[in-house]
């Protein structure tokens, strides 16, 4: 099988990005396809047309690769991907959106609100960040609503916290959720095709303050656990949580649950990830590995059957 | 922000439609013509030297040469002390090499070279970073942190330094302070690594004795490059070090690369052959680099905000600027390569932390057009930001921190001593100590 890995792009994460292509390459050659690495810019679809893949797997992450534009370029071309549908990783992709849409269906998320650079000056939003931290206490969580990984996402401790943790998160995007920190135990849930992995256990080494960009990219800043230390009824309820949030959000094909187990035994889910990482340190290698799948079974799993 | 978030964000400041104010590229778009031809003539005429290992001190023509550009700043070295290296990287990784065992204790500036943050952690290397001012590194600060160590019973392997025209902040160590720091090394048997890549691309102001000149050869360990100076895809630097040092580099070179280019070798000493013709070179780099530096200057004092401070070098390629503390540079670039500009994120020039509120700008690697855009978007984010952290406070924008600090946005720049439009984060102690 011909198969175009794409990968690199544009966006912050490249560098993973290209990382883990490389080894999503070499084990495609260990299956006996042909790897077609493209580095997606203004030429891709060009570069299809001509490598004529039979099928594509996406190893970008952040906008581009998460948002759904190069899937529903693929679904265009009539390419097949494993990954899930342009329209899935549109609603995932805007992190406001795919909150919104598991409250719905009764999956707990935590409690925030959403700004938008434009309306934030202009209806003096600003002035409400006040009532905000009274609201939803402190410390809080700010992040760019549509960004991959950690990249602007601060904790902020006070106003003045707040206030810069926000510029910083305005940097990536024009709109920013600020949402209550929730303290627990972290979990990173691999889920394929509707079966969850087993869960992934994320722990800093220097307390929950330090589970940050660095970390999760970096062998040795955190450990992490896998399987997880669980009883069978927990376990049974963070998977069951994480392939619920990803059919109540039409996720398809792979994809990773990010949530936080809290002291009252309640899944939260922090968010969806729709290219999971694949370079040494992610983990879905991880989780797959502790489920007995080679690194090679993993990568067959992104191709069309 | 950490590091690796960064290295992030600067691998997509090379697209094609950013302009980068991050590299630290010289230009060598107008190298002359004549050089080109001596470069060839020597290639064809001495082919097979250029062919074959040199030997690993590098070759006898070349320290020839080196001893030329060196007494072009006013030092004399013994051709028995120099080490050819490939590029000034090489050097500074062959020093820690020699030098540094996993927890040794070396200084540096505070901000240092973002290049030898990565050589001083693989080495293990427990690096104290030491503040600076308009007038270079702060000797007060370099003592109590040697009376500090003493008393912790522990001794730094060496200091390293950049004094002239220092990266990434763009000061120069003044006369009175060499002097100081050359009296403390020999007091106290102190190594100096004295990196020296930009000196001789001094555009204002009069030349200053190297570290290794006050020294004479005793405790000062040189390191010079032809990157800067001629060209740098050549890869060729040197160390003038003590003789006993030397000898250890060189068994540290033997094992790492064997010797350096030798064609590259065989270029320099083509491009060195009439002195004047490269001298008429630096003259043009120098030229074009002032007139770089007074654009980018010139925007900055147009396109910052209140509250914004710069350093104004004399020479080199880099200056720094610090913004109101409010604002991190390293989410900054993520605003600003959204508006197709890119600098140096201040925290890559610590180990420590610091570094948050500032940010590196290079002039030397566009053109004074480019430079001037690349300011003015840099300026528009910044004060874009502000403002939207003085709504959400509510706040006016932030004023000037310090009265002594020159503001940037009202210098004149022709009354204004080298880099005195300098604000560096203060000295923090590290946790743990008193």
């Amino acid at each position: 099988m011909r198969v175009a890995v794409l990968a690199g792009g544009p966006s912050f994460e490249r560098q993973i990005s290209l990382a883990g292509a490389e080894r999503i390459v070499h084990d495609l050659g260990e299956l006996g396809h042909r790897a077609i690495l493209i580095d997606v810019g203004r030429d891709l679809v060009e570069r299809l047309t001509d490598a004529r893949p039979d099928a594509a797997i996406i190893v970008m992450h952040g906008s581009v690769g998460e948002d759904g534009a190069v899937q529903a370029v693929l679904e265009a071309l009539g390419i097949p991907h494993q990954s899930p549908s342009a329209t899935a990783c549109r609603r995932c992709w805007d992190k406001a959106t795919a909150k919104g849409l598991l409250a719905e269906d009764g999956i707990a998320v935590p409690d925030g609100v959403v700004f938008d650079r434009q309306p934030f000056t202009a209806l003096g939003a600003a002035r409400a960040l006040a009532p905000i931290v009274e609201r939803l206490g402190l410390p809080l969580v700010v992040k760019p609503a549509r960004s991959g990984s950690a990249l602007g996402v601060n904790r902020a401790a006070d106003l003045a916290g707040l206030a810069a943790a926000m510029v910083g998160a305005f940097s990536y995007d024009d709109s920013v959720i600020v949402e209550r920190f929730i303290a627990g135990r972290e979990f990173g849930i691999s889920v394929i095709d509707g079966e969850a992995l087993p869960p992934v256990e994320i722990l800093p080494q220097d307390g929950p303050e330090a589970y940050d960009f660095e970390a999760r990219y970096s062998i040795g800043l955190v450990n992490y656990e896998c399987p997880a230390d669980l009883d069978d009824a927990t376990r049974k309820l963070l998977t069951d949580t994480a392939v619920a949030a990803t059919k109540s959000l039409g996720v398809t094909g792979i994809s990773r649950v990010d949530l936080i187990l809290t002291p009252e035994g309640v899944p939260t889910v922090l968010e969806l990830n729709n290219v999971p990482g694949m370079t040494d340190t992610s983990l879905l290698p991880m989780a797959a590995a502790a489920a007995g799948l080679s690194s090679a079974d993993l990568v067959a799993r992104m191709l069309p059957r | 922000m950490t590091s690796s978030a960064m290295r992030d964000l600067m691998a997509i400041t090379e697209r094609p439609e950013v302009i980068s104010l991050a590299g630290g590229l010289p230009d060598v778009s107008n190298f002359p013509p004549e050089m080109l031809d001596a470069i060839s003539t020597a290639l064809s005429r001495d082919s097979v030297r250029a062919l074959q290992y040199g030997p690993t001190e590098g070759m006898a023509k070349i320290h020839e040469g080196i001893q030329l550009v060196m007494a072009e700043e006013g030092t004399q070295v013994d051709l028995g002390e120099l080490l050819v290296t490939t590029g000034g990287q090489q050097a500074i990784d062959l020093v820690c090499k020699t030098l540094v065992d996993p927890g040794d204790i070396v200084l540096a500036e505070g901000p240092t070279y973002p290049g030898a943050v990565p050589t001083f952690t693989a080495y293990q290397a427990d690096v104290r970073q030491l503040g600076m001012d308009e007038h270079g590194l702060r000797i007060d600060l370099l003592e109590e942190t040697l009376a500090q160590l003493d008393a912790e019973g522990k001794r730094p392997k060496f200091l390293y330094t950049i004094p002239t025209f220092q990266n990434p902040a763009g000061v120069t160590m003044n006369l009175e302070r060499r002097k100081r720091l050359i009296e403390i090394a020999h007091e106290r048997e102190l190594l100096i690594v004295e990196d020296s890549p930009y000196s001789l691309l001094r555009y204002e102001g009069d030349p200053l004795p190297t570290l290794r000149t006050l020294d004479g050869g005793h405790f000062v360990i040189y390191l010079g490059t032809f990157s800067k100076i001629l060209a740098a895809g050549l890869r060729v630097g040197w160390i003038a070090a003590p003789h006993a040092i030397r000898q250890k580099m060189n068994i540290g070179k033997q094992g790492a690369d064997l010797c350096s280019s030798s064609m590259s070798q065989v270029v320099v000493e083509a491009c060195l052959k009439d002195p004047d013709l490269w001298r008429r070179y630096l003259d043009e780099l120098r030229a074009r680099y002032q007139g770089r530096r007074d654009a980018m200057l010139d925007a900055l004092s147009t396109a910052m905000p209140e509250g914004a401070t710069w350093t104004r070098p004399g020479g080199g390629l880099f200056l720094w600027a610090t913004l109101p503390s409010q604002l991190d540079t390293t989410n900054l670039l993520a605003r600003a390569l959204r508006s197709n500009v890119a600098f140096v994120p201040g925290r890559g020039a610590y180990m420590d932390g610091r570094g948050g509120d500032s940010m590196r700008l290079n002039y030397s690697g566009v053109g004074e057009a480019d430079i001037r855009e690349g300011v003015r978007r840099i300026g528009a984010v910044v004060t874009e930001q502000l403002e939207l952290y003085g709504d959400m406070v509510g706040e006016p924008l932030p004023q000037r921190r310090s009265a002594d600090l020159h503001e940037g946005s009202n210098a004149e720049p022709e009354e204004q001593p080298e880099g005195a439009l300098v604000r560096f984060p203060t000295a923090r102690r590290r946790a743990g100590e008193r």
